[in-house]
């Protein structure tokens, strides 16, 4: 029997279950890490020497090094654990979640001030599938 | 005896601590989200609980994976600010009652419910941005906090149902300490936002607004929506809403009482990515 899952059905979004904590384990403990100033010292200094302490795959050391959050998210991170090597970069949050969005800092900033991003036409997969082909999940909707 | 004599329901958005940190409290946009905390802080300057249990979640500061728990009860004389990965807020420190704890556990847990008992833990902004909300900035908090602390990072989270009934036993628990103690139960988190993915950003203010009219007129029926709902209309993050239920369930009207008294009410977008609400209902006595 399998498991219910409706929440696989939201676009642009990856629900942190237990299947996704177990992929993740090694990615988000190392990002728990930089929680201690001490640690974010010695990634800055050496970032492949630090993540190299990790039983990480190779594709999530490269989703760190390419701060690159939507992949880690796809790959088992959890955005609460991410954000820490954002805070580690110096980048609040604004900074860190427009990174994996449509828009850049300022358009997102200007977005939030005016409402946030509707959730008219965001509830389900296929209203993203319809609007486009291959670019459905880069091209959400950023007016309100 | 100890009482509970209101619940009070607030976002706990990191930048709203900031904003207060760093002196920017009155520059234009955070301004407006400001001035509708002061009737809060009034009302709350005119009825200063002794102790406020404090129901929030934990953002991977206080747990790791290593462990999960779904509720957790702080058990300690103090909790220290976390260090997020930004240095830790220049805020005091929490300060607990460890004897009501002692109780609260014990009554809960012969009450079913399987709480984790935890000492030593920092607390995240989780905890200290609603304290700021409802306090300010003064030298030492003005009540001591117990921290309630569930788990809506890792999916399946408690459902609604499983918080509203939570917040049921804490009533009793505290119902039955033999002390007088002026009790106040805080749900925080939410309001709508999503911080992931490329749906980022997303608000639902009718949504929002709706909610905050099923806390005060109809729980049981908000605490009966299924959490995809949450996400799908209120953000993957907005699923953080499930512990407002764990505040309102310790009313007095689910307990064969009266009506709570709402008292105040704001709702602003936005702080930072997240829609900011705020709600105060004084318990029927």
């Amino acid at each position: 029997m399998g498991l219910d899952k409706a929440y696989l059905d939201i676009p642009g979004t990856t629900m942190f279950d237990t299947d996704q904590a177990a992929k993740g384990y090694h990615l988000n403990q190392f990002a728990m890490s930089l929680m201690k100033a001490e640690n974010r010292e010695r990634f800055k200094a050496d970032e492949n020497g630090y993540l190299d302490e990790w039983a990480m795959t190779d594709d999530q050391k490269q989703g760190v090094r390419d701060r690159d959050f939507n992949r880690l998210l796809s790959l088992g991170g959890n955005i609460y654990f991410l954000a820490k090597i954002g805070a580690t970069d110096g980048k609040n949050y604004v900074q860190i979640v427009s990174s994996m969005t449509e828009n850049d800092e300022h358009a997102h900033k200007e977005m939030m001030i005016n409402g946030g991003r509707s959730p008219e036409g965001n509830r389900y997969l296929h209203e993203w599938a319809d609007e486009n082909t291959d670019e459905a999940t880069n091209e959400s909707k950023g007016d309100n | 005896m100890a009482k509970i004599t209101a619940s009070v329901y607030t976002s706990h958005v990191p930048a709203i601590g900031v904003a207060m940190d760093l002196g920017k409290t009155d520059e234009p946009y955070y301004a407006p989200l400001f001035a509708g905390y002061e009737a809060g802080r009034e009302w709350m300057a005119e009825n200063p609980p002794d102790v406020v249990i404090l129901v929030f979640n934990d953002h991977a500061n206080a747990f790791s994976l290593e462990m999960v728990p779904t509720f957790a009860l702080g058990m300690s004389a103090s909790y220290e600010p976390a260090d997020e990965g930004w240095g830790a807020r220049p805020v005091p420190t929490v300060e607990g009652h460890p004897k009501l704890s002692a109780h609260i556990a014990h009554s809960v847990i012969r009450d079913d419910f399987d709480l984790t008992l935890v000492n030593d833990i920092p607390v995240d902004h989780g905890c200290t941005v609603p304290l700021s909300i409802m306090f300010g900035q003064p030298e030492v908090w003005p009540c001591k906090v117990i921290p309630v602390i569930v788990n809506v990072v890792q999916y399946p989270i408690p459902s609604g149902k499983r918080c509203l009934e939570l917040g049921k036993a804490i009533r009793r628990a505290v119902e039955s300490f033999d002390e007088d103690l002026d009790v106040q139960i805080w749900g925080t988190g939410g309001m709508s936002h999503q911080l992931q993915g490329q749906r980022a950003g997303l608000i639902n203010e009718p949504w929002d607004r709706a909610f905050m009219d099923r806390m005060i007129a109809d729980p049981e029926l908000q605490a009966a929506m299924d959490h995809v709902d949450y996400v799908r209309e209120a953000g993957s993050e907005g699923i953080e809403l499930v512990m407002w239920l764990v505040a309102r369930g310790a009313m007095a009207d689910l307990a064969d009482g009266g009506e709570p008294v709402e008292v105040h009410r704001h709702y602003h977008v936005p702080a930072s990515n997240t829609a900011a609400g705020q709600l105060i209902l004084e318990d029927s006595r």
